[in-house]
């Protein structure tokens, strides 16, 4: 017979502690160990996702970011731009004006430079002038320089005009004090009395003189006497010196100043 | 000639016996067990596994796929049980390539024992899925009439498992043995060769049987819907 019932039942008993077996060792470890990978799969996924969610939101804010520093940068370089433009301008102004300070001032040196000059032209035109006047004077004739001025003082004093004389003569007659006669030298007694003797001739009266050296006097001779004032100096002739050697200067500082021009500025 | 491992006979006690298919099955269970032991003994819940482990997985996982497949709702429940009888098949199968080694499953006594499983199998899950009550009237649908019928359809189902599988693996091995007779040296190899491919043929259509004849007794509405579905699909493709 094919079939033996006791290995049929041994075979069923088999089977079935086979089957416990198989779902002891194999089907419970292997099922556990899937469901745990997929467990973990999902856990990576869920975290993949919310790693990529961040990610967008860093991205977008990064974006938000990079387009908001993008503007600020616009904004920066404009204010940057007008700001220089100003400043150019602040400084094209302050150029302008030290330039036209430095002109100024050149201006003013160049004057001064001109009346020092002027200054010395007089001076030194005045030294030269008594130089050549008192040598030439000395070799023409025996009278000094001195004797000279006082000669022509007295000529002068003669040759008064009639409302001049006038208006002296009533100036010494009235005048408490002694007629002021000032020299830029000390006059001899000769002299003195010489002019003396003209004024008591001129005025025909006794007339009181007081007699005083003067050095602001530029060889000459100063009568003066209640406001009223008479003289005669070479200072008159140096300021007619002076009033055309000025001239002249202004006259050659004029063209020098026409020429010179603010330089341009980039 | 022998028909079956049972002639084999290396210790007997009055009933009691201790034949090649017994032995044979007793190695058998020890290789798959120790070997499932062995595989599962560090398992790795990484992505990185070994590749017993990544075998392992593959076949356990085509087993449920299969069993869902067939339309059962919970396959992890029915896996120990069909999955095992496809195993031990295979394994007796595979196992014919070794000299001298008779397959378990060329003895009637196993084939009926493994049916006898089957039978019994079917009605506790049915019983357990369904309730006693749901069980019973599965037998008397459509009406009361096809009582007998089902009832006979039981049995018979019953006896064409074990018979089948049988006449396989008891036929293969007669195959080769008339063969070795015959043409000792190429047809045997070639012969074998084929019975490795029926052999595991004839493993998965016992285990899937025996799962269609379990989805028969558990379901219920949805996944009959399901099953139809599925079925008219496997039609329209076919």
């Amino acid at each position: 017979m094919l079939i033996d019932w006791f290995t049929v039942g041994a075979q069923a008993l088999n089977f079935l502690v086979l089957v416990w077996l198989m779902k002891r060792f194999l089907y419970h470890p292997i099922l556990r160990a899937i469901d745990a990978r997929e467990q973990r799969i999902a856990t990576e996924l869920v975290d993949a996702a919310a790693k990529k969610a961040e990610a967008r939101k860093e991205s977008d804010e990064f974006a938000h970011k990079n387009a908001e520093f993008d503007r600020q940068r616009a904004d920066l370089f404009l204010k940057a731009a007008d700001e220089v433009k100003a400043e150019r301008q602040r400084l094209f102004e302050e150029v302008r004006q030290a330039a036209d300070a430095a002109e100024t001032k050149r201006r003013e040196t160049l004057q001064n430079d001109a009346r020092s000059l002027n200054d010395a032209i007089r001076v030194c035109a005045q030294q030269e002038v008594f130089a050549i006047a008192r040598k030439v004077l000395g070799d023409l004739a025996t009278t000094s320089l001195e004797e000279r001025m006082g000669e022509v003082f007295t000529r002068r004093l003669r040759e008064l005009d009639g409302a001049a004389k006038a208006s002296l003569a009533a100036a010494i007659t009235n005048a408490p004090a002694p007629a002021l006669l000032r020299s830029t030298f000390e006059l001899p007694a000769a002299q003195r009395a010489v002019i003396q003797h003209a004024l008591n001739e001129t005025f025909s009266a006794e007339v009181r003189v007081r007699f005083e050296t003067s050095p602001d006097l530029v060889s000459g001779i100063e009568l003066t006497i209640s406001g009223q004032k008479m003289a005669w100096s070479i200072a008159e002739y140096f300021v007619s010196l002076e009033k055309g050697i000025g001239e002249l200067l202004n006259h050659e500082a004029q063209p020098s100043h026409a020429n010179s021009s603010v330089p341009a500025l980039s | 000639m022998r028909l079956s491992p049972d002639e084999m006979i290396f210790w007997q006690h009055g009933f009691f016996k201790l034949n090649a298919t017994i032995v044979f099955t007793w190695g058998l269970m020890l290789v798959l067990a120790v070997g499932s032991k062995l595989i599962t003994r560090q398992l790795s819940t990484g992505l990185e596994r070994s590749r017993w482990q990544n075998l392992m997985e593959i076949v356990v996982t085509a087993i449920l796929k299969q069993i869902e497949e067939v339309g059962l709702r919970e396959p992890r429940k029915y896996l120990s049980f069909l999955g095992t009888l496809f195993l031990f098949v295979a394994m007796a199968t595979l196992c014919t390539i070794l000299p001298s080694f008779e397959p378990p499953t060329g003895s009637l006594s196993t084939t009926a024992a493994l049916a006898l499983c089957v039978f019994a199998a079917v009605p506790l899950f049915g019983v357990r899925d369904q309730g006693l009550g749901g069980y019973l009237k599965s037998y008397v649908e459509p009406t009361v009439i096809m009582l007998p019928f089902n009832l006979i359809s039981e049995l018979s189902r019953t006896l064409a498992l074990a018979v089948r599988l049988f006449g396989n693996m008891m036929s293969g091995a007669m195959i080769i043995a008339i063969l070795l007779t015959i043409t000792p040296f190429i047809f045997p190899i070639v012969m074998t060769a084929l019975g490795l491919l029926t052999g595991l043929v004839q493993a998965y259509i016992f285990s899937i049987l025996a799962a269609v004849y379990i989805a028969a007794a558990t379901r219920t509405k949805e996944p009959a819907e399901k099953f139809l579905t599925s079925n008219k699909k496997i039609t329209i493709n076919g």
